[in-house]
């Protein structure tokens, strides 16, 4: 193909307004379902974190999105666009970092991000070296671009990565896990970028098995676990989801369990010095009211808000079991 | 974004396809590994040359050989330095350069990085089947003007003595050593050709080397076994030794056209191969 290509919408539906969508996207591996019917909605202009813990799915879902691995089922656009059939219009306008940094160890920085602008073929080879050098010069590495890859260490390594994907102008930035590997400094300065990127109106879409490292960035969340996605949508809306407990200081346990549990509060246990338990549509002045109407003696009541990062462990089953 | 900006036009630049080969090439010859091979290629010539001046002792007889006729005229040092390379040494630097092709850009993972920059699939395939089909005509060019300047420098030059017996010019006689690196270049790029496909197999592009390199051989022996006769003629290296015909006078083409029409088609049915199976392949590396 040598003639014009125009990038003019065809169909304009709300997915014009999605910078990635997905419907029923399912994929195995054998026997395996690694990827179970998920739909993803990511709005243009956001900062969506793909969360789950290691192994959920994240990485072979963005494989199936950039249509390095074919789906199974469902569909998916990117940029209002059908991929992976419209990969060569779409992929141009999409910075990638898709797990890890990988290049040419005998290369130097720069003549790897060389080699991957060679192999684009709307890239400018005139203008190649000062791009080069600008992305380098972005992410700290160029006064290591002459240095072979092989000599870098894993954060050079994870920067080299993130110039590949701001070689060239982007609309959508999908980074798979970009602080891997890079120590404290290192990652505030990829939180900082990804900030400044999203402040230039760039759409960005950042998987992580810590939420700590992308709460304070994004302004979407989409949870994934064994393949699932269990929950969507903007920060604060994902915050709501979390159900706040109640904690209870009293001497008359039993009692108390049987009155909570009337009241609606779920999930109650005892605790060393009285019971708790989850109070998902009971308002605290009820439950307090209908213990002391019960006679039961309250000693200490409160009421706890869960953090995003327990809400995070509550959909996920985070642990050090990997799943599935 | 709005809308008016998805609506941009994008133009690829007419000399893509030439800058992507270009720094596949480089991504090649830049290889030390590579540049190590193609020393050895030469060496291997310069070595054979030094054995025989320093064992000189029969002058040419024109022989089956043309190592046997080296000290009448330097030139059948090419000839004979191709045949011997093209049963081992070129066939090991092919499934080098295909096993890396595809299988070691997905063993480090840059698979993943060039096709979401992205290319087509399809179009690096290409590039990929180019620079092989150069790297081919390289390492077997590369043995031939070794020989003519280890020859011609050890042992003279001048019009030379077919197998026909007759003599023809030097000019002529280059002319004859160009066709047959043309010729033997055809059948390593159908080699490569079947590389790069098994290279789409696997992710070890040692496993791939190897594999290219076992089939080479079997080849080899399979064309050796007199009961397979009816066999031979679809050998991929059956008649890559025919080079030799093109030392008579006049050329011999009876088993080169054949030659290369049996090259050509395994090249276009492993290249398809290759493409059939890296067109859908899953990139999990």
């Amino acid at each position: 193909m040598t003639g014009p290509v125009t990038t003019t919408r065809l169909d304009a539906d709300l997915i014009d307004d999605l910078a990635i969508a997905s419907a029923g996207l399912t994929k195995s591996f054998g026997a395996q379902l690694v990827v179970d019917a998920i739909d993803l909605a990511v709005p243009r202009g956001a900062v969506y974190g793909f969360i789950g813990p290691n192994g959920s799915g994240k990485t072979t879902t963005i494989r199936m999105l950039l249509g390095l691995i074919s789906k199974d089922s469902g569909s998916c656009t990117m940029l209002g666009r059908a991929m992976p059939r419209a990969s060569d219009l779409v992929l141009p306008d999409v910075g990638v970092l898709v797990e890890g940094p990988a290049f040419h160890p005998y290369l130097s920085g720069r003549a790897n991000l060389i080699r991957l602008d060679a192999a684009d073929r709307y890239a400018d080879a005139h203008s190649a070296r000062a791009r080069v050098d600008a992305a380098l010069d972005r992410v700290g590495l160029l006064a290591a671009a002459r240095k072979r890859y092989r000599a870098y260490s894993l954060g050079m390594r994870q920067r080299l990565a993130i110039a590949g994907a701001l070689l060239q102008p982007r609309e959508l930035l999908v980074l798979d896990e970009p602080t891997n590997g890079l120590d404290p400094q290192g990652t505030r300065e990829v939180r900082h970028l990804i900030g400044e990127l999203a402040s230039d109106g760039h759409t960005v879409f950042v998987s992580s098995h810590l939420l700590s490292e992308v709460e304070q960035m994004c302004s979407h969340l989409g949870v994934m676990r064994t393949g699932a996605l269990v929950a969507q949508g903007p920060v604060a809306e994902i915050g709501r989801l979390a159900a706040p407990r109640v904690h209870l200081s009293t001497p008359d346990a039993t009692l108390a369990t049987e009155v909570l549990e009337r009241v609606g509060v779920s999930d109650v246990l005892a605790t060393t010095d009285g019971v708790s338990g989850a109070a998902t549509d009971v308002e605290p002045d009820r439950i307090v009211a209908e213990l002391v109407g019960a006679g039961v003696r309250v000693r200490g009541f409160a009421e706890v808000k869960p953090t995003l990062e327990d809400l995070f462990v509550q959909l996920t089953g985070e642990g050090f079991d990997v799943s599935g | 974004m709005s809308a008016a900006e998805v609506a941009r036009v994008r133009t690829p630049h007419r000399r893509a396809w030439w800058r992507l080969l270009r720094s596949e090439l480089r991504l090649i010859f830049g290889r030390r590994r590579n540049q190590m091979g193609l020393l050895v290629l030469a060496g291997l010539v310069v070595v054979m040359a030094v054995a025989i001046k320093l064992s000189d002792s029969s002058n040419g007889t024109g022989g089956g050989d043309p190592l046997s006729s080296v000290t009448s005229n330097g030139l059948f040092l090419a000839f004979g330095a191709l045949g011997i390379e093209i049963t081992l040494f070129l066939p090991l630097a092919i499934a080098m350069l295909a096993g890396d092709a595809i299988a070691g850009e997905a063993n480090i993972g840059t698979l993943r990085y060039i096709l979401t920059v992205p290319v087509n699939r399809t179009r690096l395939l290409a590039v990929k089947a180019a620079s092989l089909v150069i790297g081919a005509f390289t390492g077997t060019a590369l043995v031939a003007l070794t020989g003519i300047v280890a020859g011609v420098g050890l042992f003279g030059t001048g019009p030379l003595t077919t197998m026909s017996g007759n003599q023809i010019s030097l000019w002529a006689a280059l002319g004859r050593l160009t066709l047959a690196v043309v010729y033997l270049g055809v059948g390593m790029s159908a080699l490569a050709m079947l590389g790069l496909f098994v290279s789409t197999l696997t992710e070890q592009p040692i496993a791939a080397t190897v594999a290219v390199m076992t089939l080479a051989m079997v080849f080899w022996v399979l064309d050796q076994v007199p009961q397979l006769d009816w066999l031979h003629p679809w050998l991929l290296v059956d008649r890559w030794q025919s080079f030799l015909d093109l030392l008579r006078d006049p050329i011999y083409t009876g088993r080169l056209w054949p030659g290369l029409a049996v090259d050509l088609a395994y090249g276009v049915v492993f290249w398809l191969a290759a493409w059939l199976r890296f067109r859908r392949k899953d990139i999990t590396s």
